[in-house]
């Protein structure tokens, strides 16, 4: 019986790494520390009811906020670690097979579970405030597509210490990761993992649809609307396009795997490249999806702080809606090496390089944003500047990927992985910064340091260049990526060791970056924000107090313009202003906190885990707590309340107050 | 900006070093740029056109940037204009479209006919009639096979001078992709297909390839030397592997096939047919590749080139007669 035991403990938990010891200790440790903190300071209740049950975007936006930051640190880990075990010929720092899985989860999670939440985090802390709304459309979806990312970030999470990390790459391309060659649970990790939080991001998809096309203030046309939120919109119209390809390529793996299905195995007649064509249907959206939103927050704050129009607004528009159309016939790019033939291939690269055409354009009409305007450089605006020439660089190689006979030398080499490091942290993770930055005041009410902010900016900026710039020389000197070690005799030691150095440059960035939020927080009454409007902004959100009370808008404006704020504030000089100020407050419609989301959430990791390693006994208990979690739902009426005129005069009255000490 | 100058020199003097770095990197380590064959050179030539088109836009707009960024920052006596409400412009705006549009147009074309003309499958120009080697991705290591001369190798390829490779690629093993970085573009290597890659080296030499699509614990051990020799060098080669290496069998491929690293190793003859019987193993399960085409009986564009010379007709038949099949 002992022995049982100890059997099945040793195949569950993943032993015999040093390394997994000490994430095995520093886990338990922090679970203890904030279950004793909670405890301590009577605070679980408090837990519960504001947050773990809310349905306020701003609040679900500061989660998702939250929950990326802890998986940039994370992805950063794991990035460090390959880095660590490459910057010298031969190390056997990890092994083969802990290497693999590392830059396995390094992929999934910084694209997956970092790139996605923190966008749609700042969806949700900016959208409703920037079209006038109260809330999204569906404040209960809202939260349960939280709870779903969560509950699937943590269940792929949970995979190095319990049972074993995926190992066969970012995407999991069969044949390697059906049964054949990948017995273990990792992949069935990856696919619960990524399914489950899939289903929660095609729901944000749609929800944000609906309250972009429905819930804009009065006299917000489409074409006045703000570009931020028109960048949403056309990321979220890829996400509803994009992601139920990735939910039925993720099944058809779990069927191969789990009931012994042949799509993509190499004997029944299974075919592995209809995988790779269906995963890549899903992945180069994908890549669009994330990057879409930066540009939508590169072009409010040049805007903001040029303190001039964004130029060429209808272009930006047309620009955004071609990419997200085209970035869905792309994806053979991914494979020109696989003999398609010229037809194909030539066709695949001209639909490729077609996008670099809007996304020249949206460079430069940034470019003429700033011109005659006039600048200055806060850290928002700071991220933006960077993100220009590492962004056009990045774009540049794109374009010589591209080249179809050419990317037969680029393919699956180091040129590859710098390239798009160079699009995905100089636009994306760039662009989410600027935007963390730029709302981080009216989210919280008080601006963080700007000096720790800009060491932090050029660490990371210095830390990029010296990181990926050698890896592009790497990759036409023949290394390939995913190779574990290398010999002296290549030649690649000192750019791999100048690359590794680089990558530490950019994790002692990050530290920056949390430095400076522990500091923000530290002396936030040093900085409160008490105008609502730190930047001198543009767009609605900046016309309400910070942090913006749970109903945002107390009298829902009416936007006739772009950049409404700013002409109101130009008609306030003018002496013009007030036609609109002096509206009768009404009681406010507001949405019932609930805790089915996050108890629905809970099934799905249940029935996640019990499919991971084949327990019907916990999956199926798992998929009835989904479905009774639904009735539940279906049978609540009382999910909606009515806050009165006396409560929000007085908040107002108290916000006012505290704004203007 | 209050950020010290210290850091900002910093950041100057890391992209200088790193300019020197990549400088001095091309040399003849950066072994795409050093190509020792006429598919390498070709692709070199056109990794460097594509830059160059490409550098026509990127450059003015990195210096573009770096000047309207200086000239309009918000500074306390700047003679600069500021028009606050200037934000459209059908000229600039026809020009921004205009300029990439064109870009794009030239490498478009260039693309394109570089597509057609250097598509892997296509025989190379050449008075010499091409060597055939069977690559087979193992796991973790390269069978090469050398039908005429039955003789194979694992994790080494000699192959004489001027004279154009066949290749015909297949795995048994996770899709794999068969890379010699000096002597041209890589191919993937797919399990069910055989994928025909030419290539030919022009320099006597060592140079290497290796596996560019990852396949498992192993895939970092799965380099492989390539020896470019002159006819005379390759054909006593091929005698001295007649008379010295034992015979590759059924049940040494077998073990060959288990999964394992390998050093070099060299065969003096296999079983025949090894190498159609690996594609086909996998074939039934495909409709496309080496099976055929059902409709015209005609095999698709992956052996196109197979008709035109030494596949033997008996073992094309058989795999027509795999793909009866399905």
């Amino acid at each position: 019986m002992l022995e049982r035991i100890q059997n099945f403990a040793s195949n569950f938990f993943v032993t015999g790494d040093p390394l997994i010891y000490g994430a095995d200790v520093s886990i338990v440790l922090t679970l203890l520390a904030v279950v004793g903190t909670l405890t301590y300071f009577k605070k679980w209740g408090w837990l519960w009811r504001e947050w773990l049950t809310t349905v306020d975007h701003k609040r679900i936006g500061i989660l998702y906020i939250l929950a990326a930051f802890l998986m940039l640190f994370r992805g950063g880990v794991d990035a460090l670690l390959m880095r660590a075990q490459l910057a010298m010929p031969d190390l056997h720092f990890l092994q083969p097979d802990h290497y693999n899985g590392i830059f396995t989860t390094h992929g999934v999670i910084m694209i997956l579970f970092m790139a996605m939440p923190f966008m749609f985090g700042l969806f949700n802390v900016v959208v409703p405030l920037q079209i006038g709304a109260r809330d999204v459309a569906y404040p209960f979806l809202n939260s349960l597509s939280f709870w779903l990312f969560f509950a699937g970030a943590m269940l792929f999470n949970l995979s190095f210490v319990i049972g074993g990390s995926p190992d066969a790459g970012w995407l999991a391309y069969p044949p390697y990761s059906e049964l054949m060659y990948n017995p273990g649970v990792g992949q069935d990790f990856y696919i619960w993992g990524i399914q489950i939080s899939g289903i929660g991001s095609l729901m944000t998809g749609i929800n944000f649809i609906v309250t972009i096309l429905k819930m804009r203030a009065p006299g917000m046309k489409l074409m006045k609307m703000p570009m931020f939120t028109w960048s949403v919109l056309s990321s979220c119209i890829a996400v509803i396009f994009a992601f139920p390809i990735l939910a039925a390529t993720l099944a058809l793996l779990f069927l191969d795997r789990y009931a012994g299905a042949h799509f993509f195995t190499l004997d029944g007649g299974g075919n592995p490249m209809m995988y790779i064509n269906l995963i890549w249907m899903w992945g180069h959206p994908e890549v669009y999806i994330i990057v879409l939103p930066a540009f939508g927050i590169f072009s409010e704050v040049v805007a903001t702080f040029s303190k001039k129009k964004l130029f060429g607004y209808k272009s930006m528009v047309y620009a955004m809606m071609i990419i997200s159309i085209l970035s869905f016939l792309v994806w053979a790019h991914h494979f020109f090496t696989m003999g398609s033939g010229a037809d194909v291939n030539a066709f695949f690269a001209l639909t490729t390089m077609l996008i670099a055409i809007p996304t020249g354009v949206k460079i430069f009409n940034w470019l003429f944003t700033m011109f005659r305007g006039k600048i200055t450089f806060e850290t928002p605006m700071l991220w933006t500047m960077g993100f220009i020439p590492c962004f056009v660089i990045g774009g540049m190689t794109g374009v010589l990927l591209s080249v179809a006979p050419a990317d037969f030398q680029y393919h699956n080499s180091f040129f590859l992985i710098a390239h798009f490091h160079q699009v995905i942290i100089g636009g994306v993770v760039f662009g989410y910064f600027a935007g963390l930055y730029y709302w981080w005041p009216k989210l919280f009410g008080f601006k963080l340091n700007e000096r720790i902010g800009k060491w932090a900016f050029w660490i990371w900026n210095i830390g990029f260049y010296v990181c990926f710039m050698p890896q592009y020389a790497l990759g036409l000197m023949g290394m390939t990526r995913r190779v574990v070690t290398y010999s002296w005799d290549k030649g690649w030691w000192g750019l791999n060791f100048v690359s590794t150095i680089g990558a530490v440059l950019m994790g002692i960035a990050f530290l920056f970056q949390v430095w400076q939020i522990v500091h923000g927080v530290k002396h936030y009454r040093r900085n409160l924000d008490t105008t609502g409007d730190p930047w001198n902004g543009r767009t609605l959100e900046w016309s309400i107090p910070s942090p913006a009370p749970a109903y945002n808008f107390a009298v829902i404006p009416h936007a006739a313009e772009l950049d409404d704020w700013w002409e109101e504030k130009l008609r306030k000089e003018q002496g013009n202003a007030g036609s609109q100020v002096k509206m009768m407050l009404e009681p406010i419609h507001m949405p019932k906190n609930s805790g089915i989301p996050i108890v629905m959430a809970g099934f799905w990791f249940m029935a996640g885990f019990g499919f991971v390693f084949h327990w019907l006994w916990l999956a199926i208990p798992g998929l009835a707590g989904v479905a009774i979690s639904m009735l539940v739902h279906s049978f609540n009426y009382d999910t909606d309340y009515y806050i009165p005129v006396e409560d929000i005069e007085r908040t107002e009255a108290e916000i006012r107050q505290v704004t203007h000490v | 900006m209050n950020v010290p100058k210290a850091l900002r020199t910093t950041a100057v003097l890391a992209m200088a070093v790193m300019v020197m770095l990549i400088a001095a990197g091309c040399s003849n380590e950066v072994s795409v740029l050093n190509p020792k064959g006429p598919i390498a050179e070709q692709q070199r030539d056109l990794m460097f056109l594509s830059t160059w088109l490409c550098s026509i836009v990127i450059v003015p707009v990195l210096i573009l940037s770096a000047i309207i960024i200086w000239r309009y920052r918000d500074k306390k006596d700047r003679k600069a204009a500021y028009e606050p409400n200037w934000s459209h412009s059908t000229k600039l705006e026809v020009i921004w479209w205009g300029i990439p549009v064109i870009v794009i147009l030239a490498i478009a074309v260039i693309t394109v006919r570089s597509t057609y003309a250097l598509e892997p499958s296509r025989p190379l120009q050449s008075e010499v009639k091409p060597l055939t080697i069977q690559v087979t991705s193992l796991n973790w290591k390269w069978l090469f096979q050398y039908p005429e001369q039955d003789i194979a190798s694992v994790n080494m390829l000699k192959i004489p001078k001027d004279v154009p490779v066949r290749f015909e690629i297949t795995a048994d093993s996770p899709m794999n992709s068969f890379w010699i970085p000096q002597l041209g573009g890589q191919m993937y290597a797919m399990s069910g297909m055989a994928m025909t890659l030419y290539l030919q080296g022009d320099e006597l030499g060592k140079t290497w390839g290796s596996g560019a699509n990852f396949t498992g614990t192993d895939f970092a051990k799965m380099y492989f030397d390539v020896d470019t020799v002159t006819q005379a060098q390759f054909d006593q080669w091929v005698s001295g592997v007649k008379s010295s290496s034992p015979a590759l069998t059924e049940d040494g491929y077998k073990q060959l096939a288990e999964p394992s690293a390998s050093k070099v190793l060299t065969y003096s003859s296999f079983p025949k047919g090894l190498f159609e019987r690996t594609v086909t193993k996998y074939a039934s399960a495909h409709h496309h590749g080496v099976s055929g085409n059902e409709t015209d009986g005609k095999p698709e564009h992956e052996m196109d080139g197979k008709s035109e010379h030494e596949m033997d007709g008996k073992s094309e038949h058989e795999m027509d007669g795999m793909s009866m099949n399905h």
